[in-house]
């Protein structure tokens, strides 16, 4: 059966809630407003105000609450609305949560989740629009879970769940309307590798997120003219699942990373040198990046377009590199 | 209050006070290095608070925490092992002066970021409430957190949420060199508190014995109610805010007046202050024997710190991804 990326993060946290007595949801808007995109809808009426709980405004105050309630045997999930809110929170998310296991002699473990909407695409401007999961995989302590598929959206958390160290998980604001086949949850059903997403010889294509259907897209089109891309979906930012990656370039010898967020100091420049400095003797091209133009989003349609890659940027850039 | 109870409370103090003044001794020896914020001249209101704790309660505290640490159960050996970069601090002598944890004692730091803890204090009473605990939250901050966001977002979900904790700010009158005046459009800090419908008290905080009777009222009250209060301890730093100060902020007649209310000797004088001259006697050389006392508890843990192994690099890699 079909579900959206939406009612599939909706599902996963009733699963959530329901296997951990000690869980409960917190962020603005989560309970009475149904999640500003609609993902946790009828939660309150089913979880009640104990377990489903609309925060104020408070960003930094509600995210250290969950880290406290986490010190204190809780298994929180704090749903920022969006990640560009989230730099309100990281001071919470960074200086604390992601170090203090290691900064108390590894005497603190946090099972706690944090989700946050991020991406652009929806002519939303330049505050709302924003991809700093970059920033966020920079940090050591964090592991930060992007699903872009309807199956991981169904399945990250459940998994996350588990972990003692902070999990932050990132939902793209274009994937929730997308609808899937939602398999059984498999056996080998690991979080935090990456996934071929489609096999292929000519060149290995890298992404992650929002970008994954359009790179999806750009594969079919590349077909049509007889290549064959593989395509990596990242699912994990961090810790970044090297072997996969080597594994596919060493076979392919061709690379594009595509990545939403701005090129300076991106995601992608650290896969790239990550590939760089493993995959040197096994590249034929220089290891090539799409990713956010430099510059503030703005608000018309048409100039937002050109600056996130778009599927057609994707399938010119696949060209030049492979002609 | 009984004569026992009072001595025990001027003890710790006096416990507190050495542990910092050797600390600052150490610090010239530069066997402490970094950060160090000594408490001398607030003792106090940590002594006043923790002294009545139990062990289950929860204690968070700032990066001036080496008392509320010791005071909570930590020991100075772990203490002094920590600030010497040491594997047998209570932190593996990763943390430093600042960040002193230990969970089994139910301290949780030791935050070095103004103001970041009050919403994580908030988080362990929010957690204890609800998982039916039955032990009590205490959170420490000096005034100047209270222009931070966190502390304003922590006090209207406390309120609103019925959350049972107890907001101990320590008024030492400077955030840094800032004065409370020169930052704050309200210095009378309850009245914050009041406005976000919180019961607050002021409270002398060099008087040992008043924090030691308004905390008592203050955790029955938090207990009883399953409400927050805020309680405004009025104190003074003696020392530089760290050891990189040069005090270019305030006139050494205003640290010379506040010495006059030092907190120890204003114990000393409560408890004596009814005393025969023979009682004196006997207090006096109770009192010596007690300083002898923390002398030898302290010395031991320095020596131990001396001696402990710092931790290899090499396992590090054990709790970091
Ligand atoms: C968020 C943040 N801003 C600035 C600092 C630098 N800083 C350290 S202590 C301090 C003053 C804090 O004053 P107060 O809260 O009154 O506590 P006190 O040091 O007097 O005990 C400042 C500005 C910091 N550590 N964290």
């Amino acid at each position: 059966m079909k579900i959206t990326y939406r009612e599939a993060l909706n599902l996963s946290l009733k699963d959530c809630l329901n296997l951990h007595p000690n869980s409960f949801l917190i962020g603005e808007d989560v309970g009475a407003y149904g999640g500003t995109y609609a993902v946790s809808k009828n939660l309150l009426k089913e979880f009640g105000s104990d377990k489903i709980i609309d925060a104020p405004l408070s960003e930094v105050g509600f995210t250290g609450l969950g880290i406290g309630a986490a010190m204190g045997g809780m298994k929180p999930i704090v749903e920022i609305m969006t990640i560009n809110f989230a730099l309100l929170a990281f001071d919470q998310i960074i200086n604390t949560a992601a170090i203090v296991n290691f900064m108390s002699g590894g005497q603190i473990h946090l099972p706690l989740i944090i989700r946050m909407t991020s991406g652009g695409g929806r002519q939303l401007g330049a505050q709302h629009s924003n991809s700093f999961e970059g920033w966020l995989a920079h940090i050591p302590g964090l592991k930060i879970l992007a699903p872009a598929t309807v199956e991981d959206a169904r399945y990250m958390l459940i998994y996350a769940m588990n972990e003692t160290s902070p999990v932050i998980i990132i939902e793209h604001a274009l994937l929730f309307n997308i609808s899937e086949e939602c398999p059984d949850v498999l056996q080998e059903f690991n979080p935090f590798h990456a996934q071929l997403k489609n096999v292929g010889k000519d060149l290995t294509l890298i992404t992650y997120g929002g970008m994954l259907p359009r790179c999806m897209q750009a594969c079919a089109e590349m077909k049509k003219k007889g290549f064959e891309i593989e395509v990596i979906d990242l699912r994990c930012l961090r810790p970044l699942d090297n072997k996969t990656i080597f594994s596919s370039v060493k076979k392919n010898h061709r690379v594009l990373i595509v990545d939403e967020g701005w090129r300076s100091g991106s995601l992608a420049a650290e896969i790239s040198s990550r590939i760089t400095e493993n995959c040197f003797y096994d590249l034929d091209a220089p290891v090539y990046r799409l990713c956010r133009k430099e510059f503030p989003i703005p608000y018309p349609r048409h100039l937002e377009e050109a600056i996130i890659p778009r599927f057609e940027d994707i399938v010119i850039k696949l060209e030049e590199i492979l002609k | 209050m009984d004569t026992a109870t009072k001595i025990k409370l001027l003890k710790n103090m006096q416990r507190v006070r050495t542990l910092e003044e050797l600390c600052a001794e150490l610090y010239t020896k530069e066997k402490i290095r970094g950060f160090l914020h000594l408490y001398i001249g607030e003792e106090a209101v940590a002594t006043g608070v923790i002294s009545q704790l139990l062990p289950n309660d929860n204690v968070l505290g700032t990066y001036r925490e080496h008392g509320h640490a010791l005071l909570k159960g930590v020991s100075a050996k772990k203490i002094f092992s920590e600030m010497f970069g040491k594997i047998d601090g209570c932190s593996k002598g990763r943390g430093g002066s600042m960040h002193l944890y230990s969970v089994t004692d139910r301290f949780f730091g030791g935050s070095g970021i103004v103001a970041a803890g009050i919403p994580q204090a908030l988080g362990l009473a929010f957690a204890a409430k609800k998982l039916k605990e039955s032990r009590r939250t205490v959170c420490f901050f000096g005034e100047g957190a209270m222009a931070e966001g966190a502390f304003h977002e922590s006090m209207n979900m406390a309120s609103l949420w019925n959350v049972p904790i107890l907001f101990c700010c320590e008024n030492n009158f400077y955030a840094m060199g800032t004065a409370l005046s020169r930052s704050q459009s309200q210095i009378d800090l309850t009245s914050k508190a009041r406005s976000y419908l919180i019961e607050a008290e002021k409270v002398d905080g060099m008087n040992v014995y008043e924090v030691f009777d308004k905390t008592k009222f203050a955790l029955d009250y938090i207990e009883k109610e399953q409400r927050p209060f805020f309680l405004e301890f009025q104190t003074y730093r003696f020392r530089a805010h760290s050891m990189f100060d040069p005090e270019l902020y305030r006139e050494k007649e205003e640290v010379e007046k506040w010495k006059t209310r030092d907190p120890i000797e204003l114990a000393k004088k409560e408890i004596t202050k009814s005393f025969t001259d023979n009682e004196n006697l006997l207090f006096i050389k109770e009192w010596e024997e007690i300083q002898h006392g923390i002398m030898l508890e302290m010395s031991e843990a320095i020596n131990f710190a001396e001696n402990a192994k710092v931790e290899n690099f090499s396992d590090l890699s054990l709790e970091v991804l």
